[in-house]
């Protein structure tokens, strides 16, 4: 099993105008996407992979010069690996509102002629894949093989199977949720308030300031990463071990492992992540809902999809947990549509899902396996 | 199931085409059979990592699920034929999980080691459980945690008002009508709520 090597991310401009949920419209914008493997002459084996919350177009390979800059989902695709390169054409694609490319807040607003920052127009998952399904137009892919993603990106790969119910052939939607519970909007709430209330926030127009809301963001970055954990695994890595050799008796100086290992998770994150883009991101994940324009009804909400249905769900995963797969699984079969639904048994919560666990590789390896053997 | 003339016997209960829910579905190989030989659609059902993989890599819709926890995903009568073979013995409520494949499917089809066949009385009359080829495990290692006669199964039906549309024994791959209860290792019933 191989890397795909070194990769290039290219871009891709439309000029055509994109109608967002919230009403507001992108007069043009730009998508950044990396594609790996060679598309067939019938465009019949193409793999788009949706990203979540931090990710980006970057899947796999790594940049030239840059030895430590393994795509996100390295472990999984590649010549040999279970989303194999050597017969399946693999897109990563950047959505907009992101801070990695894709026309986000970062960008100019050409109506100002200053950074867009807090004015970046709402985005949705349902118009992350309306982008998505241009730039799938603009490659000359008529039907993708699969729509593949976990978490966010699974709730993408949800959403094509209901926008585009002909355009794919399977839908690979891994430790995902038909929708936020009231405890994941809460969290996503205590880091936009982390992020807004800082003083370097300026409102979101930071940029002029040449600040950056640091600390918001390491707050926001320290809580996701604890619900991206299982209890479980975080006492297995941590448990109570002391930053020094001696318990310090100080209230603001770390002393436990963890508060150290979280703190860095911050100040890293807090160096390349934008806070506009994780406001928009965690508002994506809470406005997703496709049952809400079906009265909650999510078997309704199911009942335009087509493709076959492959879930997968981790059973240490607490921020998605197994139980929502579940609903999902639910919908599918009221529906009858094709589904299958593993349910694997891993410590690191939802996490998991970025790891290489030989059962969840499996799974996946046996799903491109036959995709890959029936016509398209 | 384990032997191939059984799972053949046991297909041809199922109507064509039928929507099927299979309990305890193994490593596909009766769906996929059933697919493949009688144009039928539906799910399996089953607990096993390795035969969860098995169904996906065969291409057969599998749900990971515990089947103890019941079958409150499916609605009633949601499939024509819900099969529950060499899995009942296997369950600890074993009447709930009957009443539920009848709730679900419109026809049930169960199968499972008859512990009445007469070489496991023999075993009994001589003072030990019964180790076979159907009943390969000793009494303190098996899986099997309920173990009951085709003679018992019938009661059972009775009792939950199932009407029994056809029933048999299989033994060595032939099917057995005749003293089933006395000369069959496998007792298959289908059955409807009447």
């Amino acid at each position: 099993m191989g890397s795909v090597g070194h990769v290039t991310p290219l871009a891709m401009r439309f000029e055509q105008p994109l109608a967002l949920r919230s009403g507001a419209q992108l007069a043009d914008y730009t998508l950044v996407y990396e594609t790996y493997g060679k598309l067939d002459a019938d465009g019949g084996n193409a793999v788009l992979v949706c990203h979540a919350l931090n990710a980006s177009h970057h899947v796999a390979g790594t940049y030239a010069g840059q030895p430590k800059s393994e795509g996100w989902w390295d472990n999984l695709v590649g010549p040999g690996k279970p989303l194999d390169t050597d017969r399946f054409f693999v897109i990563g694609v950047n959505n907009l509102g992101s801070c990695f490319g894709s026309t986000g807040p970062t960008h100019t607003n050409p109506a100002t002629g200053h950074a867009w920052g807090a004015d970046f127009p709402v985005v949705t998952v349902e118009d992350w894949v309306d982008a998505q399904a241009r730039l799938i137009d603009a490659l000359g892919i008529r039907r993708l093989a699969a729509v593949l993603g976990g978490s966010l990106g699974g709730m993408q790969a949800l959403d094509w199977a209901l926008r585009y119910p002909d355009r794919l052939r399977c839908c690979i939607a891994v430790a995902t949720a038909p929708n936020l519970s009231a405890q994941n909007i809460a969290f996503n709430e205590v880091a936009r308030r982390a992020i807004v209330t800082d003083p370097d926030f300026h409102g979101g127009h930071f940029y002029r300031h040449g600040t950056l809301p640091r600390r918001g963001l390491r707050v926001a970055r320290m809580i996701g990463h604890i619900t991206y954990l299982s209890d479980d695994a975080m006492e297995a890595k941590f448990g109570r071990l002391l930053q020094g050799a001696e318990l310090g008796y100080t209230t603001q100086d770390i002393e436990f492992q963890i508060e150290g290992y979280l703190r860095h998770q911050g100040d890293k994150f807090s160096e390349y992540f934008d806070a506009n883009t994780y406001l928009l991101i965690t508002r994506a994940l809470d406005y997703f809902d496709p049952a809400r324009e079906h009265g909650g009804d999510l078997t309704r909400a199911f009942a335009a999809a087509r493709a076959r249905f492959q879930l997968i769900s981790f059973t240490t995963d607490w921020r998605f947990s197994p139980a929502r797969s579940r609903e999902i699984v639910k919908a599918l079969l009221d529906n009858r549509l094709d589904v299958s639904y593993a349910e694997i048994e891993a410590p690191h919560g939802h996490d998991a899902f970025l790891l290489d666990d030989a059962r969840y590789h499996a799974v996946l390896r046996a799903c491109f396996d036959n995709l890959a053997g029936t016509a398209p | 199931m384990s032997d191939r003339k059984d799972m053949e016997l046991i297909a041809e209960l199922v109507p064509p085409a039928s929507r099927v829910l299979d309990l305890g579905c193994g490593n596909g190989e009766l769906l996929a059979h059933l697919r493949d030989a009688r144009q039928c659609t539906g799910y399996g059902i089953e607990i096993a990592d390795a035969n969860v993989l098995a169904c996906v890599q065969r291409g057969v819709n599998v749900i990971q699920l515990n089947l103890e926890e019941g079958l409150a995903m499916f609605g009633d009568h949601s499939f024509d034929v819900v099969l529950q073979l060499d899995t009942m013995q296997h369950l600890r409520h074993t009447e709930r999980m009957l009443r539920e494949t009848a709730r679900v499917g419109r026809v049930g089809i169960v199968s499972f080691p008859n512990f009445a066949h007469w070489p496991n009385r023999l075993h009994v009359l001589a003072g030990r459980m019964p180790v076979t080829k159907v009943l390969p495990y000793q009494w303190y290692d098996t899986p099997n945690i309920r173990v009951g006669t085709y003679a018992d199964f019938e009661v059972l039906a009775r009792k939950d008002g199932l009407r029994i549309l056809n029933a048999f024994g299989i033994e060595r791959g032939e099917i057995v009508r005749r003293w089933p209860n006395l000369r069959a290792s496998v007792a298959v019933f289908k059955f409807d709520r009447g």
